[in-house]
């Protein structure tokens, strides 16, 4: 069945997607972390009365604000995507989907629209209490609107709480409960939201470093690595444990995405994590150009069947245990998996006949076939091609040692920062404070490879075992796919562009000086 | 004079806000100009939504849905 498709129009689809979502991503992580940052500054002013924390505060605010101001509404394109590019599959997720994002445009829209005004324009206008409340408002804001777009997501690599319904070829969501705390959903808010707060820890540390290096607001740049450097630090241990978490999640759901992390092809017991690997260019199986093996590795013994189920001794399924199948853990092979998904596909066809029939006997047994082997639908497709069920292992590896390295080096590095404070020497620490400006596309790279690892290592499916990306995409000219790919590219660009220039504008002037409240 | 109508405070709010706003006017433009080039430009010209343009019912969109799920080389 998969002959059926043009990869050309999916692959497009698919890197149209991904450039408006990775584009979007540079400006929500920062707006997310850096609201708590400003909130815990403005705290200290508060506290205090120090009108030196206020103008560190304003400060941050106006990157905030930057920030804030390109990356709003940039989400909204992923929304036209939907509806344009991947219509079966907004279709098909019904109204799981429309949920989450109503809530988090009205969030969204009432709490940070309502407390960001207050927050920007409320100083010396309102209570400081007050005001303070509104900015840590707009930061708890900004993380609950993240939550129903991460809800969303979550449902998509772990569909739980629907039933789906062959009139409608909808999926209706039954309990919205199993949508919103599947561990799924949870491992993926806690980590994205600390991941992105650390982000913003960096960015902080990072441009405050540039003022120390150039001996400007010498007061402001202390006093702002700081608290960045202690919100970082929690922060990224936060991070560490909801990833490992999120490890076991995926381990346990999503195997063959957890075999891509490893490039693990034979499944093993006391399975050794791949702590630095280098993978080979040519084929391991010469049925799959996806799965590579590795020409250099340094492994930590037992500690990948520890990470998946915190058991030394756990069986980690490797990529060919999944496509093969191993009796002796009870994993079904793709084969299997693949006729199921063609009995479910062919009974949802059967059920539509039966019901423009009216017969109602035959929609009942087309039902039960369909309800018997939803699990595995999506496998259907795969008929022809079980190879394209593999992910590309050296994206998915590659990405997510990047991810884990960057998020360890950063967690050393607020330590390292806070020992620097600590001793007094972080204002002649030039080697550290380089490295703190270096640091900044590192978070990005570290943050954006998080995604890749999630959604590369998903492939090939949109909706885990029921939907394929190919069979979620419209049926449109690849060539219009192709102009709005570079139409985005080009506006995207052009964001990026003003978002920086005006940055850089602001962080040359510098905090403002200026009085208290 | 303190005005005691909550409407008014709140728009004069507002409107003192945006008045004194000096990097913000850059930054309201790029809003605006991102909102008109996104709900303008491409929204109505680049993406309609596929199943809403081709169909006027819910269950032609049914149909054309499980027809792309069940036989999707047709």
């Amino acid at each position: 069945m998969t002959e059926a498709f043009d990869y050309s129009l999916i692959d497009w689809s698919r890197a149209q997607f991904a450039l408006t979502a990775m584009y979007h991503w540079i400006f929500v992580p920062l707006t997310l972390g850096l609201g708590f940052i400003m909130a815990i500054m403005e705290t200290i002013y508060v506290r205090t009365g120090n009108p030196e924390w206020k103008r560190i505060t304003k400060f941050w605010m106006t990157i905030f604000g930057i920030n804030f101001a390109i990356g709003v509404a940039t989400g909204i394109i992923l929304e036209f995507e939907f509806g344009t590019n991947w219509s079966n599959y907004s279709w098909f997720v019904g109204d799981i989907f429309g949920a989450p994002l109503a809530i988090e445009g009205i969030m969204a829209f009432f709490l940070e629209s309502t407390f960001i005004a207050v927050m920007f324009f409320g100083w010396n206008k309102v209570s400081k209490k007050f005001h303070l409340v509104s900015t840590w408002l707009v930061a708890f804001g900004a993380s609950l609107s993240a939550l129903w777009i991460l809800v969303a997501n979550a449902w998509m690599q772990l569909p739980v709480g629907m039933k789906f319904n062959p009139e409608t070829a909808r999926n209706e969501m039954h309990n919205f409960w199993d949508v919103l705390l599947s561990p799924m959903a949870v491992s993926k808010f806690t980590h994205t939201i600390s991941s992105s707060y650390l982000l913003a820890a960096i960015i902080v540390i990072g441009i405050s470093s540039w003022y120390l290096l150039r001996k400007r607001h010498i007061v402001f740049a202390k006093r702002s690595i700081v608290v960045a450097a202690v919100f970082g630090l929690i922060t990224s241990i936060f991070t560490i444990l909801t990833g490992d978490y999120s490890a076991r999640v995926v381990a346990q759901n999503q195997p063959m995405k957890f075999a891509a992390f490893e490039g693990l092809y034979v499944g093993q017991t006391r399975a050794p994590l791949v702590a630095i690997g280098v993978m080979s260019t040519s084929p391991e199986d010469p049925d799959n150009e996806n799965i590579k093996d590795f020409v250099f590795k340094i492994e930590i013994p037992n500690f990948l069947s520890y990470m998946a189920f915190q058991d030394i001794n756990a069986f980690v399924p490797g990529i060919r245990d999944l496509m093969e199948g191993n009796e002796k853990y009870n994993i079904p092979s793709a084969a299997e998996k693949i006729a199921r998904g063609k009995l479910a596909i062919d009974a949802l066809a059967e059920f539509k006949l039966a019901k423009e029939a009216q017969d109602q006997a035959k929609m009942d047994e087309a039902r039960q076939i369909l309800d018997e082997n939803f699990q595995y639908f999506g496998y259907g497709y795969f008929v022809d091609d079980p190879s394209r069920l593999v992910p590309s292992v050296p994206i998915t590896f590659y990405s997510f040692h990047i991810m884990v390295a960057l998020g360890m080096w950063f967690m050393m590095f607020f330590a390292i920062v806070l020992l620097l404070v600590y001793k007094g020497k972080i204002s002649q620490s030039k080697f550290w404070l380089t490295i703190g400006i270096v640091n900044i596309p590192l978070a990005y790279i570290a943050s954006q490879s998080g995604w890749i690892t999630a959604e590369m290592g998903r492939q090939p499916w949109v909706i885990q075992d029921l939907m394929p990306t190919m069979a979620a995409v419209s049926r449109l000219d690849t060539n219009a796919v192709i102009t709005t790919f570079i139409l985005f590219g080009v506006v995207f660009t052009t964001l990026l562009i003003a978002e920086l220039k005006i940055m850089f504008k602001q962080i040359k002037i510098g905090p403002k000086q200026e009085g208290g409240h | 004079m303190q005005n005691k109508n909550i409407f008014l405070r709140a728009f004069n709010f507002y409107y003192e806000g945006f008045r004194s706003m000096t990097l913000g006017r850059t930054l309201w433009l790029i809003i605006l100009i991102k909102l008109f080039v996104m709900f303008v430009i491409l929204k109505l010209f680049f993406f309609p939504n596929f199943l809403k343009t081709n169909f006027s019912t819910d269950e032609e969109r049914s149909d054309y849905v499980i027809e792309q799920l069940t036989k999707p080389n047709n």
